[in-house]
């Protein structure tokens, strides 16, 4: 009798490589982007717009936007200090430039980290692979705003912004 | 006998009640909150607040059933309790939001009787 163990090694051998595949898709690409994993930075930062990967900013940035959360683009988005403490501690520890460095990748390329930047999508390496995306689009009804992502990229709210 | 009133009153009722309170405290004339005061506030278009959110519904939608949408795109739950029946349940978290919206509508927070009212309106939607 002959076990076929041929087919079942190409199996493994399958299944081996999608999973590094996965794994590169994963930490090592420029299209994901680890969604938010606290719960209270998913209710508080993720009422408005989606919540944004704290990845896609340097600390000092979020750093910065914590300290003026009444005037927040024109929005009230104020919470109690306890909330805001653990807060920023989450954005700073898990941004583009410190514990979100795998993910943040080419997005800080151009970024001057002293001035801290407040909108992803004034980043220049994020104006650059949006340039081909035409007004009409920006301006159709259900994208409105540069910063409602989800309305292109369907996967945002996981992290996946391929398109 | 001694159930019968603890099981209407949620976390929801208990803030209906405490808004009740302080609206007498501060006007005695008032004689209860109205649904269709609510419906009002809701669907009015003030003057006072952002040019771009003139109303309630500018966010949450004409039919308080249905979803609406915030300014930047993200789908809003619902604000009636008949489908969304978790609303309401954190007094901090709705005195949150009533702060920023009525400024944001009104250019001014919302009075107690104000909040009663449109509670009350979306108890009974
Ligand atoms: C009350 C509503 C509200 C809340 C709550 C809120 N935001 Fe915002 N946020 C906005 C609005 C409005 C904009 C501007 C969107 C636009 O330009 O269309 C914005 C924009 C942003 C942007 C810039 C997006 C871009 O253009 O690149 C970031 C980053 C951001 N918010 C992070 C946060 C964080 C972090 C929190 C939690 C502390 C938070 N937001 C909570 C309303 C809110
Ligand atoms: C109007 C639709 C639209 C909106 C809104 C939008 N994007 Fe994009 N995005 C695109 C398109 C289209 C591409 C692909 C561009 C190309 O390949 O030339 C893209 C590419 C990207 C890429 C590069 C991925 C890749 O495959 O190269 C990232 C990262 C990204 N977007 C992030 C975001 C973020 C973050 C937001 C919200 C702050 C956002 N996008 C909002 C349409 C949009
Ligand atoms: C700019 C958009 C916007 C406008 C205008 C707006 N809301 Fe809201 N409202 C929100 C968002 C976003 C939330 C939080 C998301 C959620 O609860 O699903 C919310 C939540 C609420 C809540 C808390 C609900 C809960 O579950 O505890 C109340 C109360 C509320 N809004 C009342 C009002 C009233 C009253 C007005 C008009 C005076 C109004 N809103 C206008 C966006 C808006």
């Amino acid at each position: 009798m002959t076990i076929p163990y041929r087919p079942l090694v190409l199996g493994f051998a399958a299944i081996a490589f999608s999973l590094v595949l996965l794994q590169r898709a994963q930490a090592g690409g420029s299209h994901f982007f680890a969604p938010v994993a606290d719960p209270v930075v998913r209710e508080e930062c993720g009422s408005c717009h989606m919540p944004f990967a704290a990845s896609m900013l340097p600390a000092d940035s979020w750093q910065r936007m914590m300290g003026n959360l009444k005037d927040h683009f024109g929005d009230d988005a104020s919470v109690d200090a306890e909330t805001a403490r653990r807060i920023t501690g989450y954005l700073v520890a898990n941004a583009a430039d410190t514990g979100g460095r795998r993910y943040s990748d080419k997005l800080l390329r151009g970024v001057a980290m002293n001035n801290a930047p407040l909108r992803i999508t004034e980043l220049p390496k994020w104006v650059r692979e949006h340039r081909k995306v035409a007004d009409w689009e920006w301006k159709h009804k259900d994208v409105r705003t540069r910063a409602n992502c989800a309305a292109c990229h369907r996967d945002a709210e996981r992290g996946y912004y391929d398109e | 006998m001694l159930l019968t009133t603890p099981i209407l009153a949620g976390p929801r009722e208990d803030l209906l009640a405490q808004y009740a309170t302080a609206a007498k405290a501060a006007a005695s004339a008032f004689s209860g909150f109205s649904a269709a005061r609510g419906k009002t506030l809701h669907t009015q278009a003030f003057v006072g607040g952002k040019p771009d959110t003139p109303a309630c519904t500018s966010c949450h939608g004409q039919d308080p059933r249905s979803a609406g949408r915030s300014l930047a795109g993200k789908v809003i739950d619902p604000v009636a309790v008949s489908v969304s029946p978790s609303r309401y349940a954190d007094p901090a978290k709705v005195e949150k939001w009533f702060k920023r919206n009525c400024n944001e509508v009104l250019g001014r927070e919302c009075a107690t009787q104000e909040k009663g009212d449109w509670l009350t309106y979306m108890f009974s939607q």
